[in-house]
Protein backbone atom coordinates (compact mmCIF):
# COMPACT_ATOMS: atom_id res chain seq x y z
CA UNK A 1 0.00 0.00 0.00
CA UNK A 2 1.22 3.48 -0.81
CA UNK A 3 -0.18 6.98 -1.28
CA UNK A 4 2.26 7.59 -4.13
CA UNK A 5 0.31 9.06 -7.00
CA UNK A 6 -3.06 8.53 -5.27
CA UNK A 7 -3.78 12.23 -4.67
CA UNK A 8 -2.90 15.71 -5.94
CA UNK A 9 -2.75 19.14 -4.32
CA UNK A 10 -5.12 21.15 -6.50
CA UNK A 11 -5.62 24.25 -4.34
CA UNK A 12 -3.35 26.28 -2.06
CA UNK A 13 -4.01 29.66 -0.49
CA UNK A 14 -2.20 31.78 2.08
CA UNK A 15 -4.40 34.41 3.70
CA UNK A 16 -2.79 37.81 3.03
CA UNK A 17 -3.47 39.24 6.49
CA UNK A 18 -0.74 39.39 9.13
CA UNK A 19 -2.82 41.37 11.65
CA UNK A 20 -6.53 40.55 11.87
CA UNK A 21 -7.92 42.60 14.74
CA UNK A 22 -11.24 42.94 12.91
CA UNK A 23 -11.77 39.25 12.07
CA UNK A 24 -12.66 36.08 14.01
CA UNK A 25 -10.61 32.90 13.87
CA UNK A 26 -13.53 31.01 12.29
CA UNK A 27 -13.80 33.72 9.64
CA UNK A 28 -10.08 33.39 8.84
CA UNK A 29 -10.49 29.60 8.45
CA UNK A 30 -13.42 30.08 6.08
CA UNK A 31 -11.76 32.88 4.07
CA UNK A 32 -8.70 30.66 3.67
CA UNK A 33 -10.91 27.74 2.58
CA UNK A 34 -12.65 29.94 0.01
CA UNK A 35 -9.28 31.07 -1.35
CA UNK A 36 -7.95 27.53 -1.76
CA UNK A 37 -11.15 26.28 -3.43
CA UNK A 38 -11.09 29.27 -5.85
CA UNK A 39 -7.46 28.47 -6.59
CA UNK A 40 -8.39 24.87 -7.42
CA UNK A 41 -11.46 25.81 -9.43
CA UNK A 42 -13.76 23.93 -7.06
CA UNK A 43 -16.63 24.96 -4.78
CA UNK A 44 -17.56 24.11 -1.22
CA UNK A 45 -20.14 21.62 -2.47
CA UNK A 46 -17.33 19.58 -4.03
CA UNK A 47 -15.71 19.10 -0.59
CA UNK A 48 -16.34 15.72 1.06
CA UNK A 49 -13.32 15.54 3.39
CA UNK A 50 -12.28 18.13 5.99
CA UNK A 51 -9.14 18.46 8.09
CA UNK A 52 -8.15 20.94 10.80
CA UNK A 53 -6.03 20.62 13.94
CA UNK A 54 -7.07 20.72 17.59
CA UNK A 55 -6.61 24.49 17.84
CA UNK A 56 -9.52 25.20 15.45
CA UNK A 57 -12.50 26.76 17.24
CA UNK A 58 -14.94 24.24 18.72
CA UNK A 59 -14.87 20.48 19.21
CA UNK A 60 -12.42 18.92 16.77
CA UNK A 61 -13.51 19.60 13.18
CA UNK A 62 -17.23 19.88 13.98
CA UNK A 63 -17.67 23.61 14.54
CA UNK A 64 -15.67 24.67 11.51
CA UNK A 65 -17.27 22.07 9.24
CA UNK A 66 -20.67 23.34 10.38
CA UNK A 67 -19.64 27.03 10.03
CA UNK A 68 -18.76 26.34 6.39
CA UNK A 69 -21.84 24.09 6.02
CA UNK A 70 -19.85 21.18 4.57
CA UNK A 71 -21.32 17.79 3.73
CA UNK A 72 -18.64 15.26 4.60
CA UNK A 73 -17.80 11.59 4.36
CA UNK A 74 -14.42 11.98 6.10
CA UNK A 75 -13.19 14.14 9.03
CA UNK A 76 -9.83 14.34 10.84
CA UNK A 77 -8.49 16.73 13.48
CA UNK A 78 -5.07 15.20 14.12
CA UNK A 79 -3.05 17.68 16.18
CA UNK A 80 0.72 17.41 16.44
CA UNK A 81 1.27 21.16 16.66
CA UNK A 82 2.48 23.33 13.82
CA UNK A 83 3.30 20.47 11.45
CA UNK A 84 -0.24 19.01 11.68
CA UNK A 85 -1.15 20.37 8.25
CA UNK A 86 1.71 18.49 6.60
CA UNK A 87 0.35 15.32 8.23
CA UNK A 88 -3.13 16.29 7.05
CA UNK A 89 -2.00 16.18 3.41
CA UNK A 90 -0.76 12.63 3.98
CA UNK A 91 -3.96 11.65 5.81
CA UNK A 92 -6.06 13.19 3.05
CA UNK A 93 -4.13 11.20 0.43
CA UNK A 94 -4.67 8.04 2.51
CA UNK A 95 -8.42 8.72 2.79
CA UNK A 96 -8.66 9.43 -0.95
CA UNK A 97 -6.68 6.26 -1.76
CA UNK A 98 -9.10 4.27 0.42
CA UNK A 99 -12.14 5.78 -1.27
CA UNK A 100 -13.32 7.67 1.82
CA UNK A 101 -13.42 11.07 0.08
CA UNK A 102 -12.43 12.74 -3.20
CA UNK A 103 -11.94 16.42 -2.34
CA UNK A 104 -10.24 17.09 1.00
CA UNK A 105 -10.08 20.60 2.44
CA UNK A 106 -7.41 21.46 5.05
CA UNK A 107 -7.60 24.76 6.97
CA UNK A 108 -5.57 26.62 9.59
CA UNK A 109 -6.09 30.07 11.12
CA UNK A 110 -5.28 32.02 14.25
CA UNK A 111 -4.75 35.47 15.77
CA UNK A 112 -1.79 35.20 18.17
CA UNK A 113 -0.54 38.67 17.19
CA UNK A 114 -3.87 40.36 17.95
CA UNK A 115 -4.15 38.37 21.16
CA UNK A 116 -0.66 39.33 22.32
CA UNK A 117 0.88 35.85 22.42
CA UNK A 118 4.64 35.43 22.43
CA UNK A 119 6.97 32.48 22.21
CA UNK A 120 8.76 33.83 25.28
CA UNK A 121 5.74 33.32 27.56
CA UNK A 122 5.32 29.92 29.25
CA UNK A 123 2.19 28.26 27.87
CA UNK A 124 0.06 25.73 29.75
CA UNK A 125 -0.53 22.87 27.29
CA UNK A 126 -3.37 21.25 29.22
CA UNK A 127 -3.49 21.19 33.04
CA UNK A 128 -4.09 17.44 32.91
CA UNK A 129 -1.19 16.67 30.56
CA UNK A 130 1.08 14.31 32.51
CA UNK A 131 4.17 16.49 31.93
CA UNK A 132 2.56 19.79 32.95
CA UNK A 133 3.21 19.57 36.69
CA UNK A 134 6.88 18.76 36.03
CA UNK A 135 7.52 21.41 33.40
CA UNK A 136 5.11 24.35 33.49
CA UNK A 137 6.44 25.61 36.87
CA UNK A 138 9.92 25.76 35.30
CA UNK A 139 8.99 28.57 32.93
CA UNK A 140 9.45 26.39 29.86
CA UNK A 141 8.30 28.49 26.91
CA UNK A 142 8.68 27.92 23.19
CA UNK A 143 11.90 29.88 22.77
CA UNK A 144 13.88 28.39 25.67
CA UNK A 145 12.87 24.82 24.74
CA UNK A 146 14.38 25.36 21.28
CA UNK A 147 17.30 27.29 22.76
CA UNK A 148 18.35 24.23 24.77
CA UNK A 149 18.54 22.31 21.48
CA UNK A 150 20.75 25.06 20.05
CA UNK A 151 23.00 25.08 23.14
CA UNK A 152 23.50 21.32 22.94
CA UNK A 153 24.10 21.43 19.16
CA UNK A 154 26.81 24.03 19.70
CA UNK A 155 28.36 21.94 22.50
CA UNK A 156 28.36 18.65 20.56
CA UNK A 157 29.15 19.86 17.05
CA UNK A 158 30.75 23.29 17.38
CA UNK A 159 27.86 25.01 15.61
CA UNK A 160 28.13 28.80 15.91
CA UNK A 161 25.67 31.68 16.28
CA UNK A 162 26.99 33.01 12.98
CA UNK A 163 26.08 29.76 11.21
CA UNK A 164 22.57 29.83 12.69
CA UNK A 165 22.26 33.46 11.59
CA UNK A 166 22.70 32.41 7.94
CA UNK A 167 19.27 30.74 8.10
CA UNK A 168 17.66 34.09 8.93
CA UNK A 169 19.80 35.91 6.37
CA UNK A 170 18.61 33.52 3.64
CA UNK A 171 14.97 33.91 4.68
CA UNK A 172 15.31 37.70 4.60
CA UNK A 173 16.78 37.61 1.07
CA UNK A 174 13.59 35.81 -0.01
CA UNK A 175 11.16 37.93 2.04
CA UNK A 176 12.26 41.16 0.35
CA UNK A 177 10.31 40.00 -2.73
CA UNK A 178 7.13 39.07 -0.84
CA UNK A 179 4.77 42.06 -0.50
CA UNK A 180 2.82 40.26 2.26
CA UNK A 181 5.89 39.42 4.40
CA UNK A 182 5.98 40.93 7.88
CA UNK A 183 9.74 41.56 7.73
CA UNK A 184 11.03 42.56 4.28
CA UNK A 185 14.41 44.06 5.13
CA UNK A 186 17.45 42.03 4.14
CA UNK A 187 19.56 41.40 7.23
CA UNK A 188 23.21 40.43 7.72
CA UNK A 189 24.84 37.82 9.95
CA UNK A 190 26.14 40.68 12.10
CA UNK A 191 22.63 42.08 12.56
CA UNK A 192 21.36 38.69 13.69
CA UNK A 193 24.13 37.97 16.20
CA UNK A 194 23.98 41.55 17.51
CA UNK A 195 20.22 41.48 18.06
CA UNK A 196 19.21 41.04 21.74
CA UNK A 197 19.61 37.62 23.33
CA UNK A 198 16.16 36.26 24.14
CA UNK A 199 16.97 32.76 25.44
CA UNK A 200 20.67 31.97 25.22
CA UNK A 201 22.08 31.22 22.71
CA UNK A 202 19.13 32.42 20.54
CA UNK A 203 18.81 36.08 19.57
CA UNK A 204 15.67 37.96 18.63
CA UNK A 205 16.44 37.52 14.93
CA UNK A 206 16.84 33.76 15.41
CA UNK A 207 13.09 33.70 16.21
CA UNK A 208 10.13 33.58 13.84
CA UNK A 209 7.48 36.28 13.66
CA UNK A 210 4.19 36.20 15.56
CA UNK A 211 1.45 36.76 12.99
CA UNK A 212 -2.29 36.45 12.55
CA UNK A 213 -3.54 34.72 9.44
CA UNK A 214 -4.43 31.42 7.92
CA UNK A 215 -4.03 29.07 5.04
CA UNK A 216 -5.80 26.24 3.27
CA UNK A 217 -5.08 23.35 0.93
CA UNK A 218 -7.28 21.22 -1.32
CA UNK A 219 -6.17 17.63 -1.89
CA UNK A 220 -8.06 15.72 -4.60
CA UNK A 221 -8.45 12.33 -6.27
CA UNK A 222 -6.48 11.94 -9.54
CA UNK A 223 -9.75 11.80 -11.54
CA UNK A 224 -10.68 15.26 -10.21
CA UNK A 225 -7.16 16.71 -10.63
CA UNK A 226 -7.30 15.85 -14.35
CA UNK A 227 -10.48 17.92 -14.81
CA UNK A 228 -9.00 21.09 -13.25
CA UNK A 229 -7.02 23.81 -15.00
CA UNK A 230 -4.18 23.86 -12.46
CA UNK A 231 -0.71 22.25 -12.70
CA UNK A 232 -0.81 18.62 -11.51
CA UNK A 233 1.05 18.49 -8.17
CA UNK A 234 1.25 14.86 -7.14
CA UNK A 235 1.66 13.58 -3.57
CA UNK A 236 4.71 11.37 -3.99
CA UNK A 237 5.53 10.35 -0.43
CA UNK A 238 4.98 11.24 3.20
CA UNK A 239 6.13 10.29 6.67
CA UNK A 240 5.29 11.29 10.20
CA UNK A 241 6.60 10.59 13.64
CA UNK A 242 7.16 12.10 17.07
CA UNK A 243 9.96 12.28 19.58
CA UNK A 244 9.86 12.93 23.30
CA UNK A 245 12.10 12.68 26.34
CA UNK A 246 12.24 8.88 26.13
CA UNK A 247 11.59 8.39 29.82
CA UNK A 248 14.59 10.50 30.71
CA UNK A 249 17.01 9.31 28.00
CA UNK A 250 16.92 12.87 26.67
CA UNK A 251 18.85 13.47 23.43
CA UNK A 252 18.42 16.95 21.95
CA UNK A 253 20.71 16.36 18.97
CA UNK A 254 18.07 14.99 16.63
CA UNK A 255 14.39 15.35 15.78
CA UNK A 256 11.45 13.21 14.67
CA UNK A 257 12.62 13.88 11.10
CA UNK A 258 15.03 10.94 11.45
CA UNK A 259 11.95 8.73 11.07
CA UNK A 260 9.52 10.84 9.02
CA UNK A 261 12.17 11.77 6.43
CA UNK A 262 13.32 8.27 5.43
CA UNK A 263 9.68 7.10 5.28
CA UNK A 264 8.80 9.92 2.88
CA UNK A 265 11.89 9.48 0.70
CA UNK A 266 11.36 5.71 0.55
CA UNK A 267 7.71 6.05 -0.46
CA UNK A 268 8.55 8.70 -3.05
CA UNK A 269 11.48 6.69 -4.41
CA UNK A 270 13.78 9.70 -4.38
CA UNK A 271 16.75 10.88 -2.30
CA UNK A 272 17.60 14.22 -0.67
CA UNK A 273 19.98 15.23 -3.46
CA UNK A 274 17.07 14.95 -5.95
CA UNK A 275 15.04 17.68 -4.17
CA UNK A 276 15.00 21.00 -6.07
CA UNK A 277 13.34 23.11 -3.36
CA UNK A 278 12.63 22.52 0.35
CA UNK A 279 10.19 24.20 2.74
CA UNK A 280 11.72 23.61 6.17
CA UNK A 281 9.87 24.68 9.32
CA UNK A 282 11.73 27.69 10.68
CA UNK A 283 10.24 28.46 14.08
CA UNK A 284 13.83 29.27 15.00
CA UNK A 285 17.08 29.14 13.06
CA UNK A 286 18.20 26.04 14.97
CA UNK A 287 15.03 24.19 13.93
CA UNK A 288 16.14 24.37 10.29
CA UNK A 289 19.67 23.14 11.00
CA UNK A 290 18.53 20.09 12.98
CA UNK A 291 15.82 19.14 10.48
CA UNK A 292 18.12 19.48 7.44
CA UNK A 293 20.57 17.09 9.09
CA UNK A 294 17.87 14.61 10.06
CA UNK A 295 16.31 14.67 6.58
CA UNK A 296 19.70 13.73 5.14
CA UNK A 297 20.53 16.95 3.30
CA UNK A 298 23.86 16.89 5.16
CA UNK A 299 25.61 14.79 7.79
CA UNK A 300 24.56 14.99 11.45
CA UNK A 301 26.44 17.85 13.08
CA UNK A 302 27.32 19.55 9.76
CA UNK A 303 24.09 21.55 9.48
CA UNK A 304 25.78 24.76 10.61
CA UNK A 305 28.33 24.57 7.82
CA UNK A 306 25.62 23.50 5.34
CA UNK A 307 23.43 26.58 5.88
CA UNK A 308 26.34 29.05 5.94
CA UNK A 309 27.41 31.36 3.13
CA UNK A 310 24.01 31.59 1.49
CA UNK A 311 23.54 27.90 0.69
CA UNK A 312 19.77 28.23 1.33
CA UNK A 313 19.31 31.34 -0.85
CA UNK A 314 17.47 30.80 -4.13
CA UNK A 315 19.76 31.40 -7.10
CA UNK A 316 22.84 31.34 -4.85
CA UNK A 317 22.98 28.12 -2.86
CA UNK A 318 22.47 24.42 -3.45
CA UNK A 319 19.21 24.06 -1.51
CA UNK A 320 16.78 26.97 -1.92
CA UNK A 321 14.46 27.02 1.09
CA UNK A 322 11.42 28.98 2.29
CA UNK A 323 11.31 31.31 -0.70
CA UNK A 324 8.28 33.14 0.74
CA UNK A 325 10.47 34.32 3.62
CA UNK A 326 9.28 31.50 5.88
CA UNK A 327 8.25 31.89 9.47
CA UNK A 328 11.37 33.89 10.20
CA UNK A 329 10.32 36.78 7.95
CA UNK A 330 6.99 36.20 6.22
CA UNK A 331 4.27 34.55 8.27
CA UNK A 332 3.66 32.11 11.14
CA UNK A 333 -0.15 32.08 11.34
CA UNK A 334 -1.56 30.74 14.63
CA UNK A 335 2.03 29.99 15.73
CA UNK A 336 1.72 27.02 13.36
CA UNK A 337 3.89 27.11 10.27
CA UNK A 338 3.11 23.78 8.62
CA UNK A 339 0.53 24.93 6.14
CA UNK A 340 2.60 27.82 4.77
CA UNK A 341 5.42 25.32 4.24
CA UNK A 342 3.20 23.23 1.96
CA UNK A 343 1.76 26.31 0.23
CA UNK A 344 5.18 27.66 -0.81
CA UNK A 345 6.29 24.17 -1.90
CA UNK A 346 3.19 24.02 -4.14
CA UNK A 347 3.94 27.50 -5.53
CA UNK A 348 7.48 26.38 -6.39
CA UNK A 349 6.33 23.11 -7.96
CA UNK A 350 3.78 25.01 -10.07
CA UNK A 351 6.34 27.62 -11.07
CA UNK A 352 4.18 30.28 -9.40
CA UNK A 353 6.64 31.55 -6.77
CA UNK A 354 7.87 35.14 -7.08
CA UNK A 355 10.09 35.28 -10.21
CA UNK A 356 13.02 36.55 -8.15
CA UNK A 357 13.00 33.39 -6.02
CA UNK A 358 11.43 30.80 -8.36
CA UNK A 359 13.69 27.76 -8.63
CA UNK A 360 14.18 26.64 -12.24
CA UNK A 361 12.27 23.46 -13.04
CA UNK A 362 11.28 22.83 -9.42
CA UNK A 363 9.50 19.62 -10.32
CA UNK A 364 10.42 17.79 -7.10
CA UNK A 365 9.89 19.61 -3.80
CA UNK A 366 9.75 18.79 -0.09
CA UNK A 367 7.97 20.27 2.91
CA UNK A 368 8.93 19.30 6.44
CA UNK A 369 7.78 20.54 9.81
CA UNK A 370 8.17 20.14 13.54
CA UNK A 371 5.20 20.70 15.86
CA UNK A 372 5.20 21.24 19.61
CA UNK A 373 8.56 21.81 21.25
CA UNK A 374 11.74 20.43 19.69
CA UNK A 375 13.32 20.54 23.16
CA UNK A 376 10.70 18.46 24.99
CA UNK A 377 8.21 16.56 22.83
CA UNK A 378 7.37 17.21 19.20
CA UNK A 379 5.73 15.86 16.09
CA UNK A 380 7.49 15.67 12.75
CA UNK A 381 5.98 15.43 9.28
CA UNK A 382 7.59 15.20 5.85
CA UNK A 383 5.88 15.53 2.46
CA UNK A 384 7.36 15.11 -1.02
CA UNK A 385 5.52 16.50 -4.05
CA UNK A 386 6.14 16.16 -7.78
CA UNK A 387 4.85 18.22 -10.69
CA UNK A 388 3.63 16.00 -13.50
CA UNK B 1 24.07 36.35 42.01
CA UNK B 2 20.90 36.66 40.01
CA UNK B 3 18.47 39.56 40.49
CA UNK B 4 14.87 39.25 41.60
CA UNK B 5 13.72 35.64 41.63
CA UNK B 6 10.87 34.37 39.48
CA UNK B 7 7.74 33.26 41.33
CA UNK B 8 7.37 29.53 40.70
CA UNK B 9 3.82 28.28 40.05
CA UNK B 10 2.79 25.33 42.25
CA UNK B 11 2.79 21.95 40.48
CA UNK B 12 -0.62 20.37 39.90
CA UNK B 13 -0.30 17.34 42.19
CA UNK B 14 -2.43 14.28 41.36
CA UNK B 15 -2.91 10.83 42.96
CA UNK B 16 -0.15 9.35 40.79
CA UNK B 17 2.43 11.86 42.04
CA UNK B 18 1.43 12.95 45.55
CA UNK B 19 4.02 10.69 47.22
CA UNK B 20 6.77 12.56 45.35
CA UNK B 21 5.50 15.99 46.38
CA UNK B 22 4.86 14.98 50.00
CA UNK B 23 8.46 13.71 50.18
CA UNK B 24 9.64 16.98 48.65
CA UNK B 25 8.03 18.82 51.55
CA UNK B 26 10.30 16.77 53.82
CA UNK B 27 13.35 17.59 51.72
CA UNK B 28 13.53 14.16 50.08
CA UNK B 29 14.07 13.81 46.31
CA UNK B 30 12.46 10.64 44.96
CA UNK B 31 12.97 8.85 41.66
CA UNK B 32 10.60 6.28 40.25
CA UNK B 33 12.09 3.06 38.97
CA UNK B 34 10.80 -0.19 37.58
CA UNK B 35 10.81 -3.40 39.59
CA UNK B 36 10.71 -5.44 36.37
CA UNK B 37 13.25 -3.82 34.01
CA UNK B 38 15.23 -2.13 36.78
CA UNK B 39 15.45 1.22 35.02
CA UNK B 40 14.64 4.57 36.62
CA UNK B 41 12.85 7.25 34.63
CA UNK B 42 11.81 10.92 34.58
CA UNK B 43 9.21 12.40 34.98
CA UNK B 44 7.84 9.95 37.56
CA UNK B 45 5.07 7.62 36.36
CA UNK B 46 3.19 4.71 37.91
CA UNK B 47 3.67 2.82 34.64
CA UNK B 48 7.25 2.34 33.45
CA UNK B 49 7.99 4.24 30.19
CA UNK B 50 10.73 1.74 29.35
CA UNK B 51 8.68 -1.49 29.51
CA UNK B 52 5.10 -0.49 30.48
CA UNK B 53 5.31 -2.56 33.66
CA UNK B 54 2.91 -1.45 36.41
CA UNK B 55 5.37 -2.58 39.09
CA UNK B 56 7.24 0.61 39.87
CA UNK B 57 8.48 2.04 43.16
CA UNK B 58 9.99 5.16 44.69
CA UNK B 59 13.55 5.44 45.89
CA UNK B 60 15.50 8.41 47.18
CA UNK B 61 18.20 10.00 45.03
CA UNK B 62 21.01 12.08 46.59
CA UNK B 63 20.45 14.88 44.09
CA UNK B 64 23.77 15.16 42.26
CA UNK B 65 23.90 15.69 38.52
CA UNK B 66 25.44 17.31 35.44
CA UNK B 67 24.03 20.01 33.16
CA UNK B 68 23.06 18.42 29.79
CA UNK B 69 21.78 21.68 28.30
CA UNK B 70 20.86 25.11 29.62
CA UNK B 71 19.26 28.34 28.35
CA UNK B 72 19.01 31.64 30.19
CA UNK B 73 15.85 33.68 29.59
CA UNK B 74 17.83 36.86 29.27
CA UNK B 75 14.99 39.35 28.75
CA UNK B 76 12.37 37.93 31.11
CA UNK B 77 11.26 40.34 33.88
CA UNK B 78 13.09 38.03 36.29
CA UNK B 79 15.96 36.31 34.49
CA UNK B 80 15.94 32.53 34.93
CA UNK B 81 17.66 29.45 33.52
CA UNK B 82 15.91 26.34 32.20
CA UNK B 83 18.04 23.23 31.90
CA UNK B 84 18.19 19.53 31.47
CA UNK B 85 20.21 17.89 34.25
CA UNK B 86 21.41 14.30 33.97
CA UNK B 87 21.15 12.81 37.46
CA UNK B 88 24.11 10.76 38.71
CA UNK B 89 23.37 7.19 37.60
CA UNK B 90 19.89 8.19 36.50
CA UNK B 91 17.67 9.86 33.95
CA UNK B 92 17.84 13.39 32.54
CA UNK B 93 15.23 15.83 33.89
CA UNK B 94 14.00 19.27 32.93
CA UNK B 95 14.66 21.78 35.70
CA UNK B 96 15.89 25.27 36.56
CA UNK B 97 19.40 26.25 37.64
CA UNK B 98 19.11 28.73 40.52
CA UNK B 99 21.12 30.75 43.07
CA UNK B 100 24.08 31.47 40.80
CA UNK B 101 25.61 33.82 38.22
CA UNK B 102 23.74 32.67 35.11
CA UNK B 103 26.53 33.86 32.80
CA UNK B 104 28.88 31.20 34.20
CA UNK B 105 26.62 28.20 33.52
CA UNK B 106 28.04 25.58 31.17
CA UNK B 107 27.02 22.23 29.73
CA UNK B 108 28.94 19.51 31.62
CA UNK B 109 28.94 21.49 34.87
CA UNK B 110 28.26 19.56 38.12
CA UNK B 111 25.16 20.65 40.00
CA UNK B 112 23.32 19.65 43.18
CA UNK B 113 19.66 19.56 44.10
CA UNK B 114 17.95 22.41 45.92
CA UNK B 115 14.22 22.56 46.64
CA UNK B 116 12.70 25.97 45.85
CA UNK B 117 9.36 27.14 47.28
CA UNK B 118 6.37 27.44 44.95
CA UNK B 119 3.40 29.81 45.10
CA UNK B 120 0.51 29.14 47.47
CA UNK B 121 0.06 28.05 51.06
CA UNK B 122 1.01 24.41 51.61
CA UNK B 123 2.28 24.04 48.03
CA UNK B 124 5.22 21.63 47.69
CA UNK B 125 8.73 22.88 46.82
CA UNK B 126 10.13 22.18 43.34
CA UNK B 127 13.34 20.24 42.62
CA UNK B 128 15.90 22.56 41.06
CA UNK B 129 19.69 22.66 40.92
CA UNK B 130 22.57 24.94 41.77
CA UNK B 131 26.28 24.65 40.88
CA UNK B 132 27.96 22.03 43.11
Amino acid sequence: MTIKGKAYIAGAYEHPTRLAKDKSVAQLHAESAAGALRDAGLTKDDVDGYFCAGDAPGLGPLAMADYMNLKLTHLDSTDVGGCSYISHVSHAAQAIAMGKCKVALITLAGRPRSEGHSGATPRMRGADAPDTQWEFPLGIATVNAYAMVAARHMYEFGTTSEQLAWVKVAASHHAQHNPHAMLRDVVTVEQVVNSPLIATPLHRLDCCVVSDGGGALVVVHPDIAKTLKRPMIKVLGAGESMKGQMGGAVDLTYSAAVRSGPMAFSEAGVKPSDIKYASIYDSFTITVVVQLEDLGFCEKGKGGAFVADGNLISGVGKLPFNTDGGGLCNNHPANRGGITKVIEAVRQARGEAHPAVQVKNADLVLAHGTGGLLGSRHGGATLILERE
Amino acid sequence: MAGKERAIPAPGVNPETEVFWNAAKEGKFLLRSCDDCGKSHWYPRAVCPHCLSEKTSWNEHPGGGTIYSVSVMARAPEVYAVAYVTLDGGPTMMTNIVDCDFSTLKIGQKVKLVFKPTQGEGAPPFPMFTPA
